[in-house]
């Protein structure tokens, strides 16, 4: 299992907007580098990627949460 | 000509120099580095003139490729660095060569690192500064933060300086752990607030809010009381309103009276706001490595003190030229 760090401060979003879908359900698989949250941070909205194919186990922070750099944010478990 | 290969620009990473000073009767606010000891060390450390144009990064570092044989130096947040993929040391003379290639990890204190380069970054001046305002898109390179496969222009190098492997001795390097400790000299507004507002103002740890860049910091965690009044004419109805006036770099507003402004270098010069009092010069080095989520607190000085404090980081300042030359 891997864990996927914020590599900055800001607030946790799951969804590329308010109205949409989450990138990413718990327990959908993920490809390496695929974009599972965004952290907003001085305006800009920098993406969240997992580091390694996997599924998704769960998410550490809410929607809206702060985070800090290097908090971690989601747990990918291997395949 | 030489040039610095941008491979990726990081978070947001500008051209900043010691700031456009002078013009701010006409709006412009002086920009440049936010954290200027910092930035001045940088380039004492790769003999360049103290307010040569260098790099600031903010939260992620950007990825660079030198085309020729340069000093660099990295300062300000901790930035863990890298040449090659070799962790190299901060607050150090470092030289490169033509193909190296510096990049960073992830901040482990601090927001902004400052990246100098032997004979400075050689973006045109504009209005006697090299420093990017980004929100007129004016200054630095293109008036816009840096992005892949953009080239620096590099100035002629100095033809002395540091060797490589010079450093600054730790106690000349700021300390950024804990809550940033900010000192306030209160006014110019500061009668709209309630006698105990100010009291309550400087005894609340302020968390630094996402809303925290180059223009100013949103601090959130405490609620400020203003004195009842009729609005002057001029003025609006909002109790922090006040009829207009110019704003003091690093002056701090509380619009709604519950989310403190602290205002920096590419802030609005002017407004409506009451100014409750104003973080002194040498501080603004201090928040502008606070990140968004980090404490800060305010305490009261007198605007001696402030000039003081203004005269010691001068003193340092002379302390790490000693020490690098």
């Amino acid at each position: 299992m891997s864990t996927v760090n914020a590599a900055l401060p800001g607030v946790f979003y799951r969804r590329p907007a308010p109205d949409q879908e989450p990138f990413v359900e718990v327990g959908a698989m993920v490809q390496e580098g695929q974009t599972i949250a965004l952290i907003e941070v001085m305006k800009t909205f920098s993406e969240v990627k997992a580091e390694q194919a996997g599924t998704l186990g769960r998410f550490l922070l809410d929607e809206g949460d702060e985070v800090e750099a290097g908090q971690g944010v989601a747990e990918v478990v291997a395949p | 000509m030489s040039e610095v290969i941008v491979r990726s620009g990081g978070l947001y990473t500008t051209v900043q120099d010691a700031g456009r000073d002078g013009w701010y009767a006409i709006g412009m606010p002086p920009s440049g580095a936010l954290d200027q000891y910092s930035f001045r060390v940088a380039n004492l450390l790769v003999g360049n003139p103290e307010g040569a144009a260098a790099l600031e990064a903010t939260y992620i570092g950007p990825e660079l490729e030198f085309t020729d044989e340069r000093r660099i130096a990295v300062t300000g947040a901790d930035a863990p660095a890298r040449v090659n993929g070799e962790p190299v040391p901060l607050w150090e003379a470092i030289a490169v060569r033509a193909g190296d290639v510096l990049s960073f990890e992830m901040l482990t204190a601090g927001a902004r690192p400052y990246v100098a380069v032997s004979g400075g970054i050689a973006v045109p001046e504009y209005l006697g500064s090299r420093s990017t305002y980004t929100l007129t898109g004016i200054g630095g390179f293109h008036g816009r933060a840096l992005r892949a496969d953009d080239r620096l222009p590099l100035g002629s190098p100095p033809v002395s300086g540091p060797s490589p492997g010079t450093s600054v001795p730790a106690g000349l390097r700021p300390a950024l752990g804990g809550p940033a400790q900010l000192r306030l000299v209160v006014g110019l507004c500061s009668y709209r607030l309630t006698e105990t507002a100010m009291e309550s103002f400087v005894d609340t740890e302020w968390k630094v809010t996402k809303d925290a860049d180059r223009v100013g910091y949103r601090l959130r965690g405490g609620t400020i009381d203003f004195v009842d009044r009729e609005p002057p004419f001029g003025a609006g109805s909002d109790p922090a309103n006040v009829v207009d006036l110019g704003y003091p770099i690093g002056s701090v507003q509380v619009p709604g009276g519950d989310e403190p402004i602290v205002l920096l270098g590419d802030a609005v010069t002017g407004g409506g706001y009451a100014t409750v009092g104003t973080v002194i010069s040498v501080d603004r080095d201090r928040i502008a490595q606070a990140r968004t989520g980090d404490r800060v607190a305010f305490t009261s000085v007198d605007v001696d003190a402030a000039i003081a404090a203004r005269r010691d980081r001068g003193i340092r300042l002379e302390k790490v030229r000693a020490a690098v030359s």
